[in-house]
């Protein structure tokens, strides 16, 4: 289910880092919570963002939900096919709907996010206190 | 229907199978309700185009019956049930001494002396001891949601499905009648009522036949694809329809003259709670008035986000999202009156920013006819 080369945060962004280059995006789990999305807000290129804050959001008929970032450094790209086709998010979270590339300041951050098993275990005992 | 199990969550009677089905589940208002089952948008295009199923039992059921029910109903709600023929409903209010709202409710006269009323699942308990406190004609008032299962099937096939489980003529009940009969093999009343702005049918009847009439229903509906829906898309639904929800654009700060609902303050049928002050409301004019509005880019306008006129905050979104029909985000929202003509411009402030958005009128949705 999730990617085994991904790391993941608790508010259920993913990033895969290549060289200095990390691309976010959000969960599997974090688009069934939210549903049917129907608006993305994306960072300028360039913009400077800080691990742990929020740097966009995505929208869902019910909910606004902020997407933090994992990491810390610049916004290389965004993938701009969200803004007319913000459900692509729904069909392919981990692959073609990606959210931004970002130039990492210091790919060392990245270790202290969960790997995918953490991050199932984590997302398994969610649900279940969904369900309890 | 009302089954209440843990300290706070009411459920009802379909409530585990809802989960079994895999129903997305939310807390509303106290009740563990389906959100969504396909998904909000998937669902919201059902009932437009096809029919759609919700479980709508935690809503409440308050019934007056004797000699003077029709008195009292008159004595607390805004619309004037003296016109009703038996078998006839309306939408109307539960008003406060100040001519707002306890609640919004639809009035059913099953005879001269009973009436059935159906109110919000939040607000029955309150409904019923307000009721019960103005009741100074002897009526006797029962809070009867227990007694009480509700499913709606609404779409423009809903018609031709419910056919099937009955033998009642079905298409000659119009709008807002009803009328009493087994669907099947269930006695039920059977109202063509609805919130979600198309044809379709409520119907209550005894809990101990739900898990019957919800399979009954989907597998009489299998070949027009209906398909349950949750509260997401009734919410969706309404709000294009311009329907009022309590607690968004109805309160017990609100009276139905500020909301656009002129159309149940029927002044000429004698007092009734909150009648003088809504009289004087009515000659000096509101303070306030309930619109619709459009956002002219794509960012959505939710409810409880400020509402600005030329810099000024002048109100909150009431409701507001996405129209899955009209493919554009819609919401209402008080406005001075001044300034609620059709065409003016308006902000909504999303995170610090002022969005454009334009009044329109309300509803925002007809169904075609």
């Amino acid at each position: 289910m999730y990617p085994a080369d991904y790391r993941y945060t608790k508010d259920h962004e993913w990033i895969k880092v290549e060289g200095s280059l990390g691309t976010i995006g959000i969960t599997d789990y974090a688009q069934q919570e939210l549903g049917d999305v129907v608006f993305v807000e994306l960072p300028k290129v360039a913009a400077r963002i800080k691990a742990g804050e929020s740097f966009g959001s995505v929208e869902s008929v019910k909910a606004v939900s902020d997407i933090f970032s994992p990491v810390s450094g610049e916004i290389a790209e965004i993938n701009s096919a969200l803004v007319d086709a913000p459900e692509k998010i729904n069909h392919d979270p981990h692959g073609a709907a990606w959210l931004v590339r970002i130039k990492l300041d210091d790919p060392k951050e990245v270790s202290a996010l969960m790997d995918a098993k953490a991050y199932q275990t984590y997302v398994d005992e969610k649900a279940q206190e969904q369900s309890a | 229907m009302t089954t209440q199990t843990t300290a706070d969550v009411r459920k009802t009677a379909l409530n585990s199978t809802h989960r079994r089905m895999g129903a997305k589940m939310v807390n509303f208002g106290g009740w563990d309700m389906p959100l969504e089952y396909s998904g909000i948008l998937s669902e919201h295009e059902a009932v437009r185009t096809r029919a759609g199923l919700f479980d709508v039992s935690h809503m409440g059921e308050i019934e007056i019956r004797g000699d003077r029910a029709l008195d009292l109903v008159q004595w607390v709600t805004c619309n004037d049930a003296s016109k009703l023929a038996s078998g006839q409903a309306h939408y109307s209010g539960l008003m406060t001494e100040r001519g707002t709202f306890v609640d919004d409710l639809l009035v059913h006269k099953i005879d001269d002396t009973h009436y059935l009323l159906c109110v919000n699942a939040a607000n029955q308990d309150d409904d019923f001891e307000h009721i019960v406190s103005h009741n100074r004609f002897g009526a006797q008032a029962e809070n009867a949601g227990d007694r009480y299962s509700q499913l709606a099937i609404q779409g423009p096939r809903a018609l031709e499905i419910l056919k099937r489980l009955t033998t009642m003529a079905l298409g000659t009940i119009r709008y807002y009648h009803f009328t009493f009969g087994k669907v099947s093999g269930v006695q039920c009343l059977i109202a063509r009522t609805g919130y979600t702005g198309e044809d379709g049918f409520e119907i209550y009847f005894a809990p101990e036949y739900s898990e019957k009439l919800w399979h009954d229903l989907l597998e009489a509906g299998a070949n027009e694809k209906l398909v349950p829906c949750g509260l997401g898309a009734r919410n969706t639904l309404r709000l294009e329809a311009g329907m009022c929800l309590y607690g968004h654009e109805i309160d017990a700060e609100t009276t139905p003259l500020e909301a656009g609902l002129g159309w149940i303050t029927k002044f000429d049928k004698g007092p009734f709670l909150g009648s003088e002050i809504l009289a004087a409301q009515k000659r000096a004019g509101v303070s306030r008035k309930l619109v619709g509005f459009e956002m002219l880019d794509k960012r959505i306008g939710r409810d409880g986000y400020p509402v600005r006129i030329s810099g000024h905050e002048v109100g909150r979104v009431t409701s507001g999202g996405p129209s899955p029909t009209l493919k554009k985000n819609i919401g209402m929202a008080y406005v001075p009156p001044a300034m609620s003509a059709p065409g003016a411009q308006i902000e909504i402030g999303i995170r610090g920013q002022a969005v454009p958005a334009r009044i329109i009128a309300l509803p925002f949705y007809k169904r075609p006819r």
